[in-house]
C-alpha cells in the first residue's frame, strides 16, 4: 500500500499551551475575586473545565462548593458565588433569580459571572432588564480551544450548528475568528488559506479583520501550520448523517464520547461501577484501533491480548534481577494496557452485541442504496416501517434526511406519509421539528416547478455586493438544493469495486463507509489541495451554491522544504464526524501530510437530529 | 520682541505660561468708562512677541489670567466665574468658583500647578481663601479663616505640602499657614529679630522653598517646611519689590531669588554679595525650572545660573578637560601640533571621556547653535580617541539640540531649555505644537525623530484632520477628499473620530462622509446612533459582522421607532431580524407574535401557536384554543398538511381528555401511537379500534402496534384470536420476532408455520428449529439460507442438521 515517494507526515504542533493558557486565565479570574466562594458551573462546561482544572486546583484558589447551574433553587452559604456560564441568555435569568430571590430574603452576596468565552451584550442587556446590572460583575474567560487529541481541537460549542444554520443568529462566527487569531498567533502566519461555505467566508474575513487590527508583531516567525481550510457543514450534511462503522465513529454513536472521554458502564468494564476512560493518542490500544472499520478491531484486540499475554509470560524463567527489572518497569505498562485492553474488548462486545442484529445490517443496506440511489422505493418503504416499529425517533429522522438529502428532496406523497406517521409515532410536537428541518434544507419536498438553475439565479443576483450577501444569508438555507446526486458523480464519491472492498488495506477515504461512500467533505478537501486551487472544481463549486475562495498571504513565505507546509488545519463550522476525522487521517498517511482538526464540535447524525428536534420540555 | 505695543505693559493684565509659553495681555481692563472704542481687548502673543490671536473682552472685569498646564487660558472675574480659552482665543468652558465667591468677589487670585493639574486660589473681598486643586475635576476648597478679617495679607502664595494644598500668607509681621481645618502661626527659623513686617513672598517652582521680604530689607530663603534655614540677605532698599521670584536649577548647590524694583534688578543668594541690574523698562519675571524669563516691551531674556559644564569649559584660564578639549579641537582645526599636547594632557590625566561628556553637556545648555556645534565638534574630536564610548549621548544631543533649535526659532517662538525640555518630554512639545497648530513642523520633528507612526505622525496627523473640519469655507467634499489625501490609511488614524468632531461642528453630511474612509465598520456604528442614522449604523453593524454591535444599534432602534417602523426596518435586515427573534424567544415571546404577525408570517404564526399549546398553556381550553390558532394560521399559510395534522391533534387531545377522566389514567399529551399502545395494555382494544379507525392509522403500523403492545403484556391468548381475525398485512414474521423478543417460543412456533415460504429459514432460525430450517433451506435449494442455517449450528448438538445440509448443498453443486 507504500506508494513510491511518500513521505511521512510531520508531527503536529504542541497544543498543550492553549489549556495552560485557560487554566492560568481561570485562575486569575477566581483571584479577581478574593476570599472563598462557591462556583457554579453550567452543564455544558463542566466536561470542558474537568479538562482544564481539576477540583483541588480550584480548591487552591480558594472555590468552596461546585454547583450545577440547573433549575433548583441554590443552597449555597458563601457570600460570593461565582457563576461559570457559556453567554445565554437562559443563564443570564438563573443568576436573575438568585439575585432576586436573595434580595427578597434580605440577604446580601457578592456575584461574579464569568462568560466562556466571551461576554455578549445580549447578557448585559438582560441583566439590565432584570434590573441587577449593579449587583453582578462581569468577566470573560477567554477558553476558545480545547485540544481533546493531539490532532482535534474543539471550540466546544455544539450549539453553533442551530443558531447559525437554523436560526441564522451570527455570534458565533466571530467566536470562531477570535478562536482562529488565537491559533494564528500561536502557530501562524498561515501561507495559504481555503474554505467553502458562507459561513467560512465570514468567519475569514472577520478573523483577518481581527488580524489586522492587531497587525505590527508579525516578525518573521516560522509558522508551525501551513495552511488551513474552512468548510462549513451544510457542504455536506450526507456524511455526517451517515451511521459509521470506524471504531471511533462507533464509539460515539453508541456510547457518546463526551469531551473526548466516554463512560463505560458497568456491562463493559464487568466490574460494579462505570469507568471513564479518556480517549486519545495517549491510549497505546486505542491509538492503534480508533481509525479501523470496526470489522477489523476484533482481531486486531485479540492479536494484542496474545502479545500481552507473551510478554506476561516472559517472567517465567527470569532470575531474580531480570524479575525486579521486569516489576519496576514493565509491569506497570503491561497492568496499563492490560486495563485498556480489557475495557476497549468490553466494548467491542457490546457494540457487536447491537449492531450485528440484523437490523443494523437492514439499516446498513439501505443507506448503501440511498448513496448509491437504487432502490429508493423500498428504502422508503423501509424507512416508514422502521417509524411504524418505533425503533428510534432519531434514527428515523436521520434516514428520513438522508433520503430527502440524496434525492434532492422526497416525493410529495412520501413527504406527507412519513411525516404523518412520524408524528403518530412521536407526538405532534415534531410538526416544529419538521418546520426546522425544511428550514435548514434537510428534509425537504421534491418541488415540480423549480429547477436548481432558477434557485441559483435568484441568489446570484441578490450576491451582488457584500451587504446584500449576508442579506440572503437568512434565506440561504431556503433556497439550498443538495444536488448529492449530481456532485457524487462529479467527484466519484461511490467507488465501483470488483469484488469485494478490502477493509484490511483500504486503497481510498471510502472504507470509512464500508468501502461504499467517500465522504464529500473530505474529498473536496483532498481536491482542492491536489490543485493547490478550486481551478477545474468549477461545476462542483456551483453545485455546491458556490461561496469558495483560495487566499494566499504574500506576507508569509511559503519554503516547500518546511516540514510546516505540510500542516494542514481544517475547520469544520457546523462540528464534524469522527468518521471525517478518521478519513482525513487516512489521507494524511497517504500523502505525508499532517491534518489538524479544528471543529465547533464534534457532531454525529444523533447529535445533528436532536439539535433540530423541538421537545415538550 | 516682535510684537510693537502701544501701551506700556504696567497698564495691562499679564500672564506668561511656563515652559516659554505664550502671552496674555488684556488691555483697558482698568478703565471704568465702558466706552466702545475703549473696550477691553484680550491678546495673546507667543514668547517671541508674535501675535496669536485676539479678542475684544466682552464679559466680566477681570481680576487675574493665569495658564493652565495644557496652555489654556483661564480668565479669573470679579465674579468668581472662570473663563477658559484656548491659545487662539476661543472659548472653551467657564466655571464657577462657588458661590461665597460670586457675593464677597475676588480680591485677588493665583493660578498655581501641582502634579494634580492646574489649580486657582481665590482671596475673596471678605478675606477668605476658597480653592480648586484641579480645574479639570473640580472641588472647591474653603480655607480655615485667616486670624484677622479686617484687612487683607500683606502678601500670599500657595504652598504644596504632602500632596495637599495649602496658603501661606503674611499679615504684617506674622506668619500663617493656611489649611481646611486649622490656621497656624509659623516662625521661620533663624529669622533675624530686626526683619519687620513682611511685604513679599516666593515659593520655588517645585515648592520645596520660600523666600521671604521684609520692609527692612531683609531676605529670608528656606526651606517650605519651615524646618531649616538656607541663607539670608540684607540690603538697603526699603520700597516693597515689584516681584519676587526663585531662580535656581534642579540639584544645583546654589540658590537665588530674583527680586525686582519698577527699574532695578537684584539676584541674591546666601552670600554677602548680590548682583544688580539696571532695567529700562517695566519688566516681568516669569518662574522658570531652571531660571527666570523676563520680558519687557522691547525685549525677553533668560536669567539662569551658569550650569557647572558651562563654567568648568569658559572660566577664564579653566585647565578642565573640557575646556583642554575644547581648545585641542580649535588648535587641530589649525593643524597646530598644539592640539596633541592638549590632548595628550587630557588622556595623561585619564579624563578624556569626561571631557567629551563635558562638551556634549555644555553643548546643550548653549543657545547660539555656532557654539553648540564648536562644542559638539570637540566632542566628536575627542570621541575619535576613545575605544568604548558609547556614541548615543552624542548622537541624541545632536538631535535634540536640532529640535531644541527649530523650536526656538522667532517663528515658533517657544524659547525651551534644555532642561525645561526634557522635564516637558518630547510627545508634550509635540502635544504644544499641535496646540499652535504648527503641525508641519510637528511631522518633521517626528520623522526626524524616528518616533513610531502611530504615536507621532499619524498622531498629528488626526489633530491637523479635526481641525481641518473645522474650516467652514470648504465644503464638505472638498474637505473630505483633502483629510483623505493627506491620510490614506496610514496606520493608527481613526476616521470615526475625526468624523465625530465634524459632527460636533454641526457637519453631519461631512462626518458620514469621512466614515466611510473608516475601515473598522465597527467604529463607525455608535457615532452614526449619535448622528441619529440608525439604519446606516444597522447595516455598518451587520457589515461588521459583530453581532453585539447589531443587538446595540437593534435596542436603540427599538427605543427610537415605534413599534410598526422599528419592524419594518428589521424585516429589511434578517441578520438583525434573526438575531432579534433569537431574544425575543428567551425575553419576550409575545413580541415574537407581533413580529410574525406584521410579516404575515403565517407559518411562523402557527408555529407560535403549537409551541404555545405544549409549552406554556396548561389548562385543556387554553390547549385546544392555541391550536385551533395554528390551524387557522397553517391554512392561511397554505400549509394544509400542518392545518390537518393539527386538526388531528385537537381531535386526540379532546379524545385523550376523556380517557383521562374515563379511566383516571395520564393519557394527554401522550403520542397517538402511544395512545392506543397504553389502551391495549389496558385491555381496552374496542377504544384501540376506534382511535384506528378514527385516524386512518394505515394497517400495517395498527399490526405492528398491537401485536407488540400485546406481546409486551403476555397476552398471548389476545394475539392468536388477532392473528386469525384477519390475514396479516405485515405477514407473520413480525409475530415470531415479537414473541421471541419477550422470550415465548412456545408462541413463536406456532406462528413459525403461518410464515410465507421466502422467510420460513429466517423464521424457524429466530425459533431456534433449526432442522425445520435446514428443510426449509433445502426445499428453496437455496445456497445462502443453507450456510446461514450452517453457521447456526453447533456440530456436537445438530449433527444430524449439519449432516443433512452438506448432502443438500453437494447435491446442489452437482448439478
Amino acid at each position: 500500500m507504500a506508494s513510491p515517494g511518500r513521505r511521512d507526515a510531520p508531527e503536529p504542533p504542541d497544543f498543550a499551551v492553549l489549556k495552560r493558557l485557560a487554566r492560568d486565565q481561570l485562575v486569575y479570574l477566581l483571584e479577581q475575586l478574593p476570599g472563598r466562594k462557591d462556583l457554579f458551573i453550567d452543564a455544558d462546561l463542566m466536561s470542558p473545565l474537568d479538562r482544564i482544572a481539576n477540583v483541588s486546583l480550584l480548591k487552591q484558589h480558594e472555590v468552596d462548593k461546585l454547583y450545577k447551574v440547573e433549575n433548583k433553587p441554590v443552597v449555597s452559604t458563601s457570600d460570593q458565588l461565582c457563576f461559570l456560564v457559556r453567554p445565554r441568555i437562559r443563564n443570564v435569568k438563573y443568576v436573575a433569580d438568585v439575585v432576586h430571590a436573595d434580595k427578597a430574603a434580605g440577604r446580601s452576596r457578592k456575584y461574579k459571572i464569568i462568560f466562556s468565552p466571551q461576554k455578549f451584550y445580549v447578557c448585559e442587556m438582560v441583566l439590565e432588564e432584570e434590573g441587577i446590572y449593579g449587583d453582578v460583575t462581569c468577566d470573560e474567560w477567554s477558553f476558545y480551544l480545547l485540544p481533546l487529541d493531539d490532532d482535534l481541537i474543539s471550540m466546544e460549542l455544539p450549539e453553533f450548528f442551530r443558531d447559525y444554520f437554523l436560526e441564522g443568529d451570527h455570534r458565533w462566527i466571530n467566536t470562531v475568528a477570535r478562536a482562529l487569531q488565537l491559533l494564528s498567533s500561536l502557530y501562524g502566519p498561515f501561507a495559504k488559506t481555503y474554505g467553502i461555505g458562507r459561513c467560512a467566508k465570514m468567519a475569514y474575513e472577520l478573523w483577518r479583520e481581527l488580524e489586522e487590527e492587531v497587525e505590527g508583531d508579525s516578525q518573521a516567525r516560522r509558522p508551525e501550520i501551513g495552511h488551513i481550510f474552512f468548510v462549513d457543514r451544510d457542504m455536506d450534511y450526507v456524511t455526517a448523517l451517515c451511521s459509521q462503522v470506524v471504531y471511533e465513529g462507533l464509539v460515539d454513536d453508541t456510547f457518546r464520547i463526551k469531551c473526548g472521554s466516554v463512560d463505560f458502564g458497568p456491562d463493559i468494564t464487568s466490574g460494579d461501577r462505570s469507568i471513564k476512560l479518556l480517549l486519545n493518542a495517549q491510549d497505546k490500544v486505542f491509538a492503534e484501533i480508533r481509525n479501523e472499520h470496526f470489522t477489523n478491531v476484533f482481531g486486531f484486540l485479540s492479536q494484542k491480548a496474545r502479545n500481552l499475554q507473551a510478554q506476561y509470560d516472559r517472567r517465567r524463567g527470569m532470575d531474580i534481577k531480570q524479575m525486579k527489572n521486569f516489576v519496576s518497569q514493565e509491569l506497570k505498562g503491561l497492568k496499563q494496557e492490560h486495563r485498556l485492553l480489557s475495557l476497549h474488548i468490553g466494548a467491542c462486545e457490546s457494540i457487536m452485541k447491537k449492531k450485528t442484529k440484523q437490523d443494523f445490517q437492514e439499516l446498513i443496506k439501505t443507506e448503501h442504496s440511498l448513496l448509491e440511489g437504487f432502490d429508493i422505493r423500498e428504502s422508503a418503504s423501509f424507512i416508514e416501517e422502521h417509524i411504524d416499529r418505533q425503533v428510534s425517533p432519531i434514527e428515523s429522522l436521520r434516514l428520513m434526511c438522508l433520503l430527502s438529502i440524496t434525492e434532492n428532496g422526497l416525493i410529495p406523497k412520501d413527504y406527507r406519509s412519513l411525516k404523518t406517521q412520524y408524528l403518530q409515532s412521536y407526538g405532534p410536537e415534531h410538526l416544529l421539528t419538521f418546520h426546522n428541518l425544511k428550514r435548514i434544507g434537510l428534509l425537504t419536498e421534491q418541488s415540480p416547478g423549480e429547477t436548481f438553475t432558477a434557485v441559483e439565479s435568484k441568489v446570484s443576483r441578490l450576491v451582488t455586493d457584500r451587504a446584500a450577501g449576508k442579506l440572503t444569508d437568512a434565506f440561504n438555507s431556503l433556497a439550498r438544493k443538495s444536488n448529492f446526486r449530481g456532485i457524487s458523480k462529479k467527484l466519484g464519491l461511490i467507488p465501483r469495486v470488483d469484488g469485494e472492498y478490502n477493509l484490511k488495506m483500504p486503497r481510498d477515504m471510502a472504507y470509512v463507509f464500508s468501502g461504499a461512500y467517500v465522504p464529500l467533505s473530505c474529498k473536496i478537501i483532498e481536491q482542492v489541495l491536489e490543485r493547490r486551487s478550486w481551478l477545474g472544481l468549477e461545476e462542483v463549486v456551483r453545485l455546491l451554491n458556490g461561496n469558495e475562495f483560495a487566499v494566499t498571504d504574500p506576507a508569509v513565505e511559503d519554503n516547500p522544504t518546511w516540514e510546516s507546509q505540510r500542516v494542514i488545519l481544517v475547520v469544520f463550522l457546523g462540528g464534524c464526524t469522527f468518521s471525517e476525522i478518521s478519513a482525513l487521517r487516512f489521507l494524511g498517511k497517504e500523502k505525508g501530510f499532517r491534518f489538524i482538526f479544528l471543529t465547533t464540535a464534534i457532531t454525529s447524525s444523533a447529535r445533528m437530529m436532536e439539535a433540530m428536534t423541538e421537545t415538550k420540555a | 520682541m516682535a510684537w510693537d505695543l502701544a501701551e506700556e505693559l504696567r497698564d495691562c493684565l499679564m500672564a506668561a505660561a511656563p515652559y516659554g509659553g505664550p502671552i496674555a495681555l488684556l488691555k483697558n481692563n482698568w478703565r471704568k468708562e465702558k466706552s466702545p472704542g475703549s473696550r477691553p481687548v484680550l491678546e495673546i502673543y507667543s514668547a517671541a512677541g508674535l501675535p496669536l490671536a485676539s479678542i475684544v473682552w466682552k464679559s466680566g472685569q477681570v481680576v487675574q489670567l493665569g495658564w493652565t498646564a495644557s496652555e489654556d487660558l483661564l480668565c479669573i472675574q470679579e465674579d468668581g466665574s472662570v473663563l477658559i480659552y484656548n491659545l487662539f482665543c476661543e472659548f472653551k468652558r467657564h466655571f464657577s468658583m462657588g458661590n461665597e465667591v460670586l457675593q464677597n468677589h475676588v480680591l485677588e487670585a493665583r493660578v498655581f500647578h501641582t502634579e494634580y493639574g492646574t489649580g486657582v486660589a481665590i482671596l475673596t473681598g471678605a478675606h477668605r481663601f476658597s480653592l480648586a486643586t484641579n480645574i479639570d475635576d473640580l472641588k472647591l476648597r474653603r480655607m480655615h479663616d485667616m486670624p484677622s478679617l479686617q484687612k487683607p495679607p500683606s502678601c500670599w502664595a500657595v504652598l504644596f505640602q504632602d500632596r495637599v494644598t495649602v496658603i501661606l500668607l503674611a499679615t504684617g509681621q506674622e506668619l500663617y499657614l493656611l489649611d481646611n481645618t486649622s490656621c497656624n502661626a509659623m516662625t521661620p527659623p533663624g529669622l533675624s529679630p530686626q526683619a519687620g513686617a513682611y511685604l513679599q513672598m516666593a515659593v520655588s517652582f517645585n515648592y520645596r522653598y520660600v523666600a521671604l521680604y521684609t520692609d527692612t530689607g531683609y531676605i529670608w530663603m528656606g526651606t517650605a517646611t519651615f524646618k531649616e534655614k538656607l541663607g539670608e540677605f540684607s540690603c538697603d532698599i526699603r520700597a516693597p519689590p515689584r516681584e519676587m521670584v526663585w531662580c535656581a536649577r534642579p540639584r544645583s548647590k546654589q540658590r537665588a531669588v530674583v527680586v525686582a524694583w519698577d527699574r532695578r534688578l537684584m539676584v541674591a543668594g546666601n552670600t554677602e554679595e548680590c548682583i544688580q541690574f539696571v532695567l529700562d523698562e517695566d519688566s516681568y519675571l516669569v518662574p522658570e525650572l531652571d531660571g527666570v524669563r523676563i520680558f519687557s516691551r522691547t525685549s525677553h531674556e533668560f536669567l539662569h545660573e551658569i550650569p557647572e559644564a558651562s563654567q568648568e569649559i569658559f572660566r577664564i584660564a579653566s585647565m578642565a578637560p573640557g575646556a583642554l578639549l575644547l581648545e585641542a579641537q580649535k588648535q587641530y582645526e589649525k593643524e597646530s601640533q598644539k592640539a596633541d599636547e592638549y590632548l595628550r594632557e587630557i588622556k595623561d590625566k585619564e579624563q578624556l571621556s569626561e571631557a567629551v561628556q563635558q562638551c556634549i553637556e555644555a553643548a546643550g545648555y548653549e543657545h547660539e547653535p555656532e557654539t553648540q556645534k564648536s562644542l559638539l565638534r570637540a566632542a566628536s574630536f575627542g570621541k575619535c580617541f576613545l575605544d568604548r564610548f558609547s556614541p548615543e549621548s552624542f548622537v541624541r544631543m545632536c538631535q535634540d539640540l536640532r529640535v531644541l533649535n527649530a523650536i526656538r526659532d522667532y517663528q515658533i517662538g517657544i524659547p525651551l531649555t534644555f532642561a525645561q525640555y526634557k522635564q516637558l518630554t518630547i510627545e508634550v512639545l509635540l502635544d504644544r505644537l499641535v496646540l499652535r497648530r504648527l503641525y508641519p513642523l510637528a511631522i518633521k520633528i517626528c520623522e526626524y525623530l524616528r518616533l513610531s507612526e502611530i504615536q507621532g505622525v499619524s498622531r498629528i496627523l488626526a489633530h491637523w484632520a479635526c481641525y481641518k473640519v473645522q474650516q467652514k469655507d470648504k465644503s464638505d467634499e472638498e474637505v473630505a477628499q483633502a483629510i483623505n489625501q493627506k491620510l490614506g490609511d496610514t496606520p493608527g488614524i481613526s476616521y470615526s473620530e475625526i468624523a465625530g468632531r465634524a459632527y460636533e461642528c454641526g457637519r453631519t453630511e461631512l462626518a458620514i462622509k469621512l466614515l466611510e474612509y473608516e475601515p473598522r465598520s465597527g467604529e463607525q456604528v455608535p457615532l452614526l446612533l449619535k448622528m441619529k442614522r440608525s439604519k446606516l449604523a444597522l447595516s455598518k453593524a451587520i457589515e461588521s459582522g459583530d453581532t453585539d454591535l447589531v443587538y446595540t444599534v437593534v435596542l436603540h432602534l427599538k427605543n427610537e421607532l415605534n413599534r410598526g417602523n422599528f419592524f419594518m426596518t428589521l424585516q429589511n435586515q434578517p441578520v438583525a431580524l434573526s438575531l432579534y427573534r433569537q431574544f425575543c424567544k428567551h425575553q419576550e415571546r409575545e413580541t415574537l407574535k407581533d413580529l410574525y404577525n406584521q410579516d404575515d408570517n403565517h407559518q411562523e404564526l402557527g408555529n407560535f401557536h403549537v409551541h404555545t399549546s405544549y409549552a406554556s398553556e396548561k389548562r385543556i381550553e387554553g390547549r385546544v384554543a392555541a391550536l385551533q390558532n395554528a390551524v387557522d394560521e397553517y391554512y392561511k399559510a397554505k400549509n394544509e398538511f400542518a392545518a390537518k395534522a393539527t386538526e388531528d391533534q385537537i381531535k386526540l387531545l379532546r379524545i385523550q381528555h376523556r380517557l383521562q377522566e374515563d379511566l383516571d389514567k395520564p393519557y394527554l399529551d401522550c403520542s397517538l401511537h402511544d395512545t392506543i399502545s397504553h389502551l391495549i395494555l389496558d385491555g381496552k382494544h374496542k377504544r384501540a379500534e376506534q382511535l384506528y379507525r378514527e385516524f386512518k392509522i394505515p394497517d400495517k403500523r395498527f399490526w405492528w402496534l398491537k401485536i407488540s403492545s400485546l406481546a409486551e403484556c403476555g397476552d398471548w391468548e389476545e394475539m392468536e384470536k388477532f392473528s386469525k381475525s384477519k390475514k396479516s398485512p405485515i405477514g407473520y414474521l413480525p409475530f415470531v420476532e415479537i414473541c421471541v423478543k419477550y422470550h415465548n417460543r412456545h408462541e413463536a412456533k406456532k406462528y413459525a408455520a403461518r410464515v410465507v415460504p421466502e422467510q420460513k429459514v429466517k423464521a424457524f432460525i429466530l425459533v431456534g428449529d433449526l432442522d425445520q430450517a435446514a428443510d426449509a433451506a433445502i426445499e428453496h435449494k437455496s445456497e445462502s439460507e443453507m450456510s446461514l442455517v450452517l453457521a447456526k449450528c453447533s456440530p456436537a448438538i445438530d449433527a444430524t442438521v449439519v449432516e443433512k445440509l452438506n448432502r443438500a448443498r453437494a447435491q446442489i453443486l452437482k448439478k
